[in-house]
C-alpha cells in the first residue's frame, strides 16, 4: 500500500484549479492558431486574435481566462494500492476546490437550484470515481462553464436510427445552439451505457486533449466524419460566421442494452479549460 | 461596415444610425446585471418602487465579472448567454432601456422591443473575459449585493469593444447554420 496525504491532494487540486482557469492549455492555444491560419472571414478572425490575446492578458494578470470559471468537475483514478490519510479523498477534492476558487479570485458559480443561493465557495465539485490497479492517485480537472453546459442534450434513439440519427441528433444539436455556447465549441459525445452513463462518457470525452487521436480508427473516423459535418454550418466564431465551428468532435463508446442507443452531446466552449495531476 | 465611439446614456439617435455588423466603442457607465438580479429588478418594477438606477438611455451588461484581485477595478467580465434574459427585456426596453450587452441569440420578443422602442443588442466576445476586463476602469455594486456576482454593478467603461448583432431595423448579424451543407436537411 502507498499512503497519500490529504493535504496534498488539497494543494494539487487548488494549484489545478488556479492553473486551468489562467493559463490557455496548449492543445487549446494550437488549434486556435490553426483555425486563425485557416479562416478567411475578417470578422471570424478578430475574434480568435482576441481569444489570443486573452491567453495572453490572463497569463500576465493572472485574471481567469473567462468570469465563468465553471463548475468544478473532476474525474479521479484511484490505484488500488492507494490508500488515503488525514481524512476522505471526496472532501479533499472540496476542499482544494474551495482552496483553489478562494485564492485564486476565481468565480464560484455554485447555487441552490431553487432558492439560486450562491454556495460561496465554489463547492460542491462534480467528482467522478473510478478504480483501476496500481499505486498511483489521478486526478483530472475541468472547469465547466453554464453557457456551453446549457446546450446539451441527452436522449434516447430507437437503435434503428443508428449512426445516420445519431449524426442528424448532433449535429442539429449544435445548429440549434447556434452563437450560444461560445463557439468554436469542442463537442463531447457518449454513445451507449444508460441514460446516466451516456452523459458521463460524453464529459468524459471532454477531457481528453484536443491533439489526440482516438486508438479505435473507426471511431476516430466517426469523431472526423462529424467534425466535418458540423463545420459546412458556418456558424463560426462566436456565431459570426465562418469555418471554425468546432474545434473537435470526442467521442466515447460503450455497449448498451439491447432495447437502446444512449447518445449524450456534451458541448464545451473555446475556453477549454483543463488540467491533471498524478500523485 | 461603420465604426463608432459612442458614449452613454444613449439616445435615439445614437442607436438608430447604428446597423449590424458596426463596431462600436463604448464609453461611460452601463450596469451589470444577469438572471437574478433581473428578477428583482421585474419584482421592484411589479411593486412600484424605484430602480437602482436610470432605464433612460441606459446600458445593460449581462456579466457576473469573477471577483476583483487586489489592485483592480474587477475581475474577469465577458458576457454571459442573453437568452436567459429574454423574458425581461421587452419591459425593460419599453421603459427606456438602449442598449443590452452580451452573448447569443434573441428571442423575437425581444427582437421586436428593440424595434419599437430603438434599441440595441450588442455582441462582446464571450470567453475573453481578461480582455474586457481591461476596458472597465471602476467598478462598484450599487445593489443586490447578496447576489454576489449576480450583484448590480455601475461599470466605468472606455472604449469597450462590441459589435452590434440586432440592430434597431430588425437585421441580425448572426450567421444562418447551413443545415443542407452540413447534411440534416
Ligand atoms: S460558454 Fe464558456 S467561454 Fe463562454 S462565457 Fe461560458 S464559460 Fe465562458
Amino acid at each position: 500500500m502507498r499512503t497519500i496525504h490529504t493535504k496534498d491532494i488539497v494543494d494539487a487540486v487548488a494549484g489545478m484549479c488556479v492553473k486551468a482557469n489562467t493559463e490557455l492549455p496548449d492543445d487549446v492555444r494550437a488549434a486556435f492558431e490553426k483555425a486563425m491560419a485557416e479562416e478567411t472571414s475578417p470578422a471570424a478572425k478578430e475574434v480568435l486574435r482576441q481569444l489570443l490575446e486573452n491567453a495572453d492578458i490572463s497569463a500576465d494578470t493572472k485574471l481567469p481566462l473567462c468570469q465563468d470559471c465553471g463548475l468544478a468537475v473532476y474525474f479521479v483514478e484511484v490505484g488500488d494500492e492507494v490508500q488515503i490519510e488525514g481524512g476522505n479523498l471526496r472532501d479533499a477534492i472540496n476542499e482544494g476546490t474551495r482552496k483553489g476558487y478562494g485564492e485564486g479570485f476565481l468565480r464560484k458559480s455554485a447555487c441552490d437550484p431553487f432558492s439560486r443561493q450562491n454556495t460561496g465557495d465554489g463547492t460542491p465539485a462534480i467528482i467522478h470515481f473510478d478504480f483501476v490497479p496500481g499505486d498511483k492517485l489521478k486526478i483530472v480537472y475541468m472547469a465547466k462553464g453554464g453557457g456551453s453546459e446549457n446546450m446539451s442534450r441527452v436522449t434516447m434513439l430507437a437503435p434503428a436510427q443508428g449512426w445516420e440519427g445519431i449524426k442528424q441528433f448532433v449535429i442539429n444539436r449544435v445548429a440549434e445552439a447556434g452563437p450560444n455556447p461560445c463557439p468554436p465549441t469542442i463537442i463531447g459525445i457518449g454513445i451507449g451505457g444508460t441514460f446516466d452513463h451516456a452523459a458521463k462518457i460524453a464529459k468524459k470525452s471532454l477531457m481528453r486533449r484536443l491533439d489526440d487521436t482516438h486508438p479505435d480508427p473507426d471511431i476516430a473516423a466517426k469523431e472526423a466524419e462529424l467534425k466535418e459535418a458540423i463545420n459546412k454550418l458556418g456558424i463560426g466564431p462566436m456565431g459570426l460566421g465562418g469555418k471554425t465551428t468546432v474545434l473537435d468532435v470526442k467521442m466515447t463508446v460503450e455497449p448498451c442494452h439491447l432495447a437502446s442507443l444512449p447518445l449524450a452531446v456534451n458541448v464545451q466552449c473555446h475556453s477549454q479549460r483543463h488540467e491533471e495531476v498524478e500523485l | 461596415m461603420a465604426e463608432y465611439k459612442l458614449t452613454t446614456p444613449l439616445t435615439d439617435e445614437d442607436v438608430v444610425q447604428l446597423k449590424a455588423g458596426d463596431v462600436v466603442f463604448l464609453t461611460g457607465k452601463i450596469y451589470s446585471a444577469r438572471d437574478a438580479a433581473h428578477k428583482k429588478l421585474v419584482d421592484l418594477l411589479d411593486a412600484g418602487k424605484d430602480l437602482p438606477f436610470d432605464l433612460e438611455g441606459a446600458s445593460i451588461y449581462y456579466v457576473g465579472p469573477s471577483p476583483a484581485p487586489p489592485g483592480r477595478p474587477i475581475g474577469a467580465a465577458g458576457p454571459t448567454t442573453s437568452y436567459r434574459m429574454d423574458s425581461y427585456a421587452p419591459r425593460l426596453h419599453s421603459l427606456g432601456l438602449k442598449a443590452t450587452i452580451g452573448k447569443g441569440k434573441r428571442n423575437e420578443e425581444t427582437r421586436k422591443a428593440m424595434q419599437d422602442h430603438k434599441a440595441v443588442y450588442f455582441g462582446a466576445t464571450g470567453g475573453a473575459g481578461a480582455l474586457l476586463s481591461n476596458s472597465i476602469k471602476k467598478s462598484e455594486v450599487i445593489a443586490f449585493d447578496e447576489l454576489g456576482p449576480e450583484a448590480i454593478r455601475e461599470m466605468t467603461v472606455e472604449d469597450f469593444p462590441l459589435l452590434v448583432i440586432n440592430d434597431a431595423h430588425g437585421n441580425e448579424l448572426y450567421a444562418v447554420p447551413d443545415r443542407k451543407a452540413a447534411g440534416i436537411e
